[in-house]
């Protein structure tokens, strides 16, 4: 499989790897995927109290198309107020990252990352 | 050192120079290019010389009669004549067959395709060592059972099966016994004039001979019948039609002559260098080998790296040139079912990575291996959540995983 630069370079230079705390009333945690389908994203948002994403960590089991999804997704968030990010597409990493057909779940599961964290956060308050 | 390090010895092997030699004196039109059915002038005559001294070659190596060797294309060819050959001829005595739920594609699609016209197949569950139990492989012959095919190493494990005792359940019950020895012939040690496995398949390049040539060992006393599946010209006894390739058969007898040379040497060499891969990487947490240590080739270690994912890991150590258990080419991630069969969950069965030593590797590459593979499996797990939980005692499967 012949993988883009930019995923290669994600891929080889994770961005945000890591962990929060998930007990903390200011972060998210999202987890989707399942080992047996080959992948599993975690991906954490630390809220500030206007509501804008202060900080973003990740961690994947995947290929590594999902974990430049999930690396190049902690890049997009950070910053962005939760309504901002929830409107991130999977469509819009999969065109950055140039992934191929195959690998578009991958940005699915990113998509759904974000969306769970943020219900999360959302649930905690 | 050049990268990548070839670790792959069993998906193929490089022709030895000294068969690339013999190889090419059957060429051109100073060499040995003669069809070696021409009877009626030199250039036949001694390119059907050049045939038959490798089929003496190749019969040395398996202690056989070389009128009991027949060329065909490769294993696959091979195995298919065997299959379906033996079943179409003794299916007036019965219609069942007994193989296993690791071999080789070659023999379980030809086995599927048996099926299709009307035979029955049974396909035995192997242990989770890889090994067939005799007990089982014995319960399942029937009245109507024919045929047996079971392979002597698998591809993917090494592990080696015990053929000369089934080949004794076999006979005495006047079924007709195959064995697929593609990954054996040239590793292990075959005694076929002492055995009593009927027919046995060869290919050419898992022991440094070319692509595209084998053959298939058809036992004459007692006689085998088979049904030819390719007609024409009626060469080889009429079993397989087509004018010999003389430079590859050729090529075939020189790597079969030196196969039974340096196997012994070579084994010492290969358990060697494969003890010291797997000190080098069993203290690597979480590591699980894959097959029966003991019965196994010299030259295998497959194992599977729990808690990171087998297509990162490929990606990670793209500097080896190694077979993993996942087919990661579609969408769907296909874990090896010889991995399943032997009780693998998905996870390890997709995580693993069979390394396969040969004439070629050598200590230096080895060690690159140990280091590189330590480096990756550890920069992986600290990306991996799994990983995490199993630190964190979290029992991975009772958690409720959203799927997608
Ligand atoms: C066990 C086994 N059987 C059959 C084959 C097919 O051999 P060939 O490539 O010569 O057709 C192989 C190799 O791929 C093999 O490993």
């Amino acid at each position: 499989m012949a993988y883009s630069d930019k995923v290669m370079d994600h891929y080889e230079n994770p961005r945000n790897v890591g962990t929060m705390d998930k007990e903390d009333k200011d972060v998210g945690t999202g987890m989707v995927g399942a080992p047996a389908c080959g992948d599993v994203m975690k991906l954490q948002i630390k809220v500030s109290d206007d509501g804008v994403i202060e900080d973003a960590k990740f961690k994947t089991y995947g290929c590594g198309s999902a974990i430049a999804s999930s690396s190049l997704l902690t890049e997009w968030v950070k910053g962005k107020t939760l309504d901002e990010a929830s409107e991130i597409k999977n469509s819009d990493i999969a065109e950055e990252l140039a992934l191929p057909p195959v690998k578009v779940h991958c940005s699915v599961l990113a998509e759904d990352a974000i969306k769970a964290a943020i219900k999360d956060f959302q649930d905690k308050q | 050192m050049k990268l990548p390090i070839y670790l792959d010895y069993s998906a193929t092997t490089p022709v030895d120079p000294r068969v690339a030699e013999k190889m090419m004196q059957c060429l051109t039109m100073d060499g040995n290019f003669g069809n070696p059915a021409s009877r009626s002038h030199s250039f036949g005559w001694s390119a059907d010389e050049a045939v038959e001294l490798a089929r003496k070659q190749v019969a040395d190596l398996v202690n056989c009669d070389p009128k009991e060797i027949i060329w065909t294309s490769g294993a696959t060819e091979s195995d298919n004549l065997a299959i379906k050959g033996a079943a179409h001829f003794y299916q007036k005595k019965g219609k069942h067959i007994i193989t296993c739920k690791t071999e080789h594609k070659a023999v379980l699609d030809s086995c599927r395709q048996l099926e299709r016209e009307g035979f029955e197949v049974t396909y035995l569950d192997p242990e989770t060592n890889g090994l067939i139990d005799l007990a089982k492989l014995e319960s399942a012959m029937r009245e109507d059972t024919i045929l047996v095919s079971i392979m002597h190493v698998n591809n993917e494990i090494g592990v080696i099966q015990d053929i000369d005792t089934m080949a004794e359940l076999t006979r005495a019950r006047g079924i007709i016994f195959h064995v697929d020895a593609a990954q054996s012939a040239g590793k292990v040690d075959i005694d076929l004039a002492n055995s009593k496995v009927d027919l046995m398949s060869f290919s050419a390049h898992k022991i440094y001979g070319p692509k595209g040539m084998g053959a298939l060992f058809v036992r004459r006393k007692p006689r085998v019948r088979l049904e030819a599946q390719i007609h024409g010209g009626g060469h080889e006894r009429g079993l397989r039609s087509g004018t010999l390739p003389v430079h590859q058969i050729v090529g075939m007898g020189e790597a079969f002559r030196i196969a039974k040379e340096e196997m012994a040497t070579e084994n010492v060499r290969f358990a060697a260098l494969r003890d010291r891969l797997y000190d080098g990487l069993k203290d690597i947490e979480e590591t699980y080998v894959n097959g029966d240590m003991d019965k196994r080739i010299t030259g295998n270690l497959n194992i599977s790296f729990n808690y990171v994912e087998g297509e990162s890991l490929i990606m990670a150590i793209k500097d080896l040139a190694v077979s993993s258990g996942s087919a990661c080419t579609s969408a769907s991630l296909e874990p090896s079912y010889v991995l399943r069969a032997i009780g693998r969950n998905d996870e390890l069965a997709h995580s693993s990575i069979r390394f396969t030593i040969g004439r070629f590797t050598t200590e230096e590459e080895i060690d690159y291996t140990i280091k590189l593979l330590h480096n990756s499996i550890d920069k992986l797990r600290e990306l991996s959540p799994l990983w995490d939980m199993f630190k964190e005692g979290i029992d991975l499967d009772s958690v409720k995983w959203a799927a997608h």
